[in-house]
């Protein structure tokens, strides 16, 4: 199992989010994850990237074998795991390429390995800039700054296919962007899919699913996985919406507390 | 963001690499200011007649002068009696005339500093004039700079051998009265670089001088005076770095630019005083008058600074902007951190008509240190389509630290346009959480992203100094955050 998630319960500022989450996520699946807004669907993708303030309550979570809460932000980065964030950050004066030279090089040196030579560095870069149809001035562009919102999400994807993680987490990385940016966004995707990767890709619509066709799809309402299923699921929500899904959600929390 | 802060201050508490101290003899004066000291540095220094009663005539103003108390800086009062005004280390006769004269322990303390004194060793295209307390200890590559006619040496050997240029000079951009400081840098002054790049003249090498304070209870007062002359174009760069002491030392040096029709003068610094401990013990008081003239039409001047260093900071680079389509420039970055203080800023005096000038300042405060930008925009009623452009950023890290900005304008013309622009970001916790989840330890998220806050600035540095520049800041910053 790559990813074991056991009643999760988090917290943010005190305020419980995520109610008891179950996911299980295998080398070579992808996990689409949709829910109506405000559903938990970024705590869960920040809890799991480990970022400070989300309070885990109880419950637990195993990562390749490993407790993953016990892990810092970068260890989890390092081990393999990206979020493609749903806001992409802006960080005026450093070039995308200075990011991404850190970030590759800071694994590097979790693994013990030496720093990437320049010379291969940049032909990794220049690669992979082409997969995701990105202009190469790009690269020398503060990171984020000034960037539309189809191009922060192509960034990401980029710095994805870079870092070649062992878990990507896509937080709502297809929301906003055109159908010609979606298809590049889906290409770099799938390319990265593979027997030793997994993939959760957050999403509030099915529209990305139709060129990432996912093994699994669940659906999150009120900080808890309330249905799980196959592609079908998917474009059964498009059709009848998350209404019916919520209703049962509360249904179930009433009984709970009840 | 708890261990945020807890970070910041690993960071803050990193400790001064330059710290050390080198033992060696010196001919020290005892501690005490009166005009028989005056007379004793000028008499040491064989220095011609005009000098002396310069420098009297300075003391005498500056006796009846008050510290200013205008800044926003705190300091237990200095016992002006209590420091020793001339320390130099020992040496045979009239000083070192080629480098296997100079003491090995300070050709040691400069390679340690990183500063080789040997040419053969030095950072290429870089000519260097090592000053240790209150002399000039050697300068690098005079053969190869007198071949393009430009004059780098100490100012006590310009004094020797060009006097009339020092006289015609010296004082003309910073007069002798000018401030409390400046006065007891005129009257006291031991050494510090002079250059004069003639007409036409582009200076085929960087400049630099290195400071260094070593002895103790001593103060540093230097004196360095840049002439280019028409059409001509330096590029000069100071360093400097102080013991670790429990004492504070004042540094109180005046630096005189002057920019003749068409020529450009672009000054950088990079201080790393000793900045006290964590505590704020001790440390360097950097009280510096600094001021270019753009004396000729189309003359430029451009200051850059990077100031990680001293206890307390008090130096506002200035530019007369006198001839007409004269330019002037401020890049500044302070790091305060620890208990440091630093009010630094710039002034720009627009005299001449379609003058220009822009001043990017970024202020970083971590620890309890607090930074103040204060700045004067000034445009005289003569100057006709002035320019300014400021702008003045300040980062927090942590919430013990200050920051604040004191824009002042004065506009006498109505074709001037002026505009400012200033900021205060706390460093910000999706920042360090988007690089940590790129893998990166929070130390190095934070480093990245101040030195991305400094990009503009680092970016006007000489290369070799930006990257000295940069890693200077990393290790000021070093468990200072995150
Ligand atoms: N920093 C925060 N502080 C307090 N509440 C938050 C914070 N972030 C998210 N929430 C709340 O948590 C809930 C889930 O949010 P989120 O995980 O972003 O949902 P989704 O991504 O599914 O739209 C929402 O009610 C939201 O208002
Ligand atoms: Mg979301």
């Amino acid at each position: 199992m790559m990813l074991s998630i056991k009643n999760l319960h988090a917290s943010v500022d005190g305020k419980p989010i995520l109610r008891g989450i179950d996911l299980e996520v295998k080398a070579g699946e992808v996990h689409a994850i949709m829910g109506p807004n405000g559903s938990g669907k970024s705590t869960l993708a920040n809890v799991l990237a480990g970022r400070e303030n989300y309070e885990v309550t109880s419950g637990s979570v195993h990562y390749l074998g490993e407790n993953l809460l016990e892990l810092a932000t970068e260890e989890r980065a390092c081990k393999g795991i990206f979020l493609a964030f749903q806001y992409p950050v802006e960080i005026p004066g450093v070039s995308n390429i200075y990011l991404l030279k850190a970030a590759v090089n800071a694994r590097r040196k979790y693994q013990g390995l030496d720093e990437l030579p320049a010379v291969e560095f940049l032909k990794l870069v220049k690669e992979k800039v082409k997969l995701v149809e990105m202009k190469e001035e790009f690269l020398h562009r503060s990171v984020n700054e000034g960037f539309s919102g189809g191009e922060k999400k192509r960034n990401e994807i980029l710095q994805m296919a870079i870092l070649e993680p062992r878990l990507a987490i896509l937080d709502e990385t297809d929301s906003g962007l055109d159908i010609d940016a979606l298809k590049i966004v889906a290409k770099g995707v799938n390319t990265l899919r593979g027997p030793q990767r997994a993939m959760i890709l957050v999403t509030h619509y099915q529209r990305m699913l139709d060129y990432i066709v996912p093994d699994h799809v669940h659906v999150l309402a009120h900080g808890r996985v309330v249905k799980s299923g196959d592609k079908s699921l998917a474009l059964e929500l498009e059709e009848r919406g998350y209404g019916w899904i919520e209703q049962q959600a509360e249904e179930i929390a009433a009984a709970v507390t009840g | 963001m708890n261990s945020t802060v807890s970070d910041l201050d690993e960071l803050v508490k990193r400790e001064y690499e330059a710290g050390f101290v080198t033992d060696i003899e010196s001919d020290t004066l005892p501690p005490g200011l009166g005009e028989d000291v005056v007379s004793i540095i000028s008499a040491k220094k064989n220095e011609p007649a005009f000098m002396l009663e310069w420098r009297l005539q300075a003391f005498r103003r500056w006796q009846k002068m008050q510290e200013p108390g205008w800044a926003q800086v705190k300091h237990p009062a200095i016992d002006y009696q209590a420091i020793s005004y001339y320390s130099a280390p020992k040496q045979p006769g009239d000083g070192p005339q080629s480098l296997d004269e100079v003491d090995p322990k300070l050709l040691e303390t400069y390679n340690k500093l990183g500063i080789p004194l040997e040419e053969q060793k030095a950072l290429a295209g870089v000519a260097v004039d090592a000053v240790f307390d209150s002399v000039s200890v050697k300068t690098t590559f005079r053969e190869t700079l007198a071949e393009a006619g430009v004059i780098f040496c100490s100012i006590s050997e310009a004094l020797q051998e060009h006097p009339e240029l020092v006289r015609k000079y010296l004082g003309s951009v910073v007069p002798t009265g000018d401030n409390f400081y400046a006065a007891l840098n005129s009257a006291v002054f031991s050494d510090g670089s002079f250059v004069y790049i003639p007409k036409g003249v582009r200076c085929p090498m960087e400049l630099s001088t290195y400071f260094r304070i070593n002895a103790m209870n001593t103060g540093q007062f230097e004196r360095t005076l840049i002439i280019a002359d028409e059409g001509s174009y330096v590029s000069y760069l100071e360093g400097c770095t102080a013991p670790m002491r429990d004492e504070n030392q004042l540094h109180a040096a005046v630096v005189e630019l002057i920019a003749m029709r068409g020529a450009e003068i672009k000054y950088s610094t990079v201080q790393n005083w000793y900045p006290g401990d964590e505590q704020g013990r001790g440390g360097i008081y950097n009280f510096v008058t600094k001021r270019g003239a753009c004396r000729g039409d189309n003359s430029k001047i451009s200051w850059t600074q990077v100031e990680t260093g001293s206890a307390i900071t008090w130096k506002y680079p200035s530019v007369l902007l006198e001839g007409d389509n004269a330019i002037g420039e401020f890049y500044s970055v302070a790091l305060t951190r620890h208990m440091q203080q630093a009010d630094t800023g710039t002034k720009m005096v627009h005299i001449g008509n379609n003058t220009r000038s822009t001043i990017i300042s970024k202020g970083i405060s971590a620890g309890r240190g607090q930074n103040t930008y204060r700045g004067l925009v000034k445009i005289l009623k003569g100057a006709d389509n002035a320019r300014n452009y400021s702008q003045c950023d300040s980062l927090l890290l942590g919430d013990r630290c200050g920051a604040h900005t004191f824009p002042y304008l004065e506009v006498s013309n109505p074709t001037a346009q002026v505009e400012h622009e200033a900021t205060t970001s706390k460093i910000s916790e999706d920042q360090l959480f988007y690089c940590m989840q790129r893998g990166l330890s929070e130390e190095d998220a934070i480093s990245l992203i101040v030195n991305g806050f400094c990009k503009e600035v680092f970016k006007k540095l000489p290369m070799e100094f930006a990257v000295e520049a940069q890693k200077l800041l990393d290790v000021s910053l070093e468990g200072a955050v995150g």
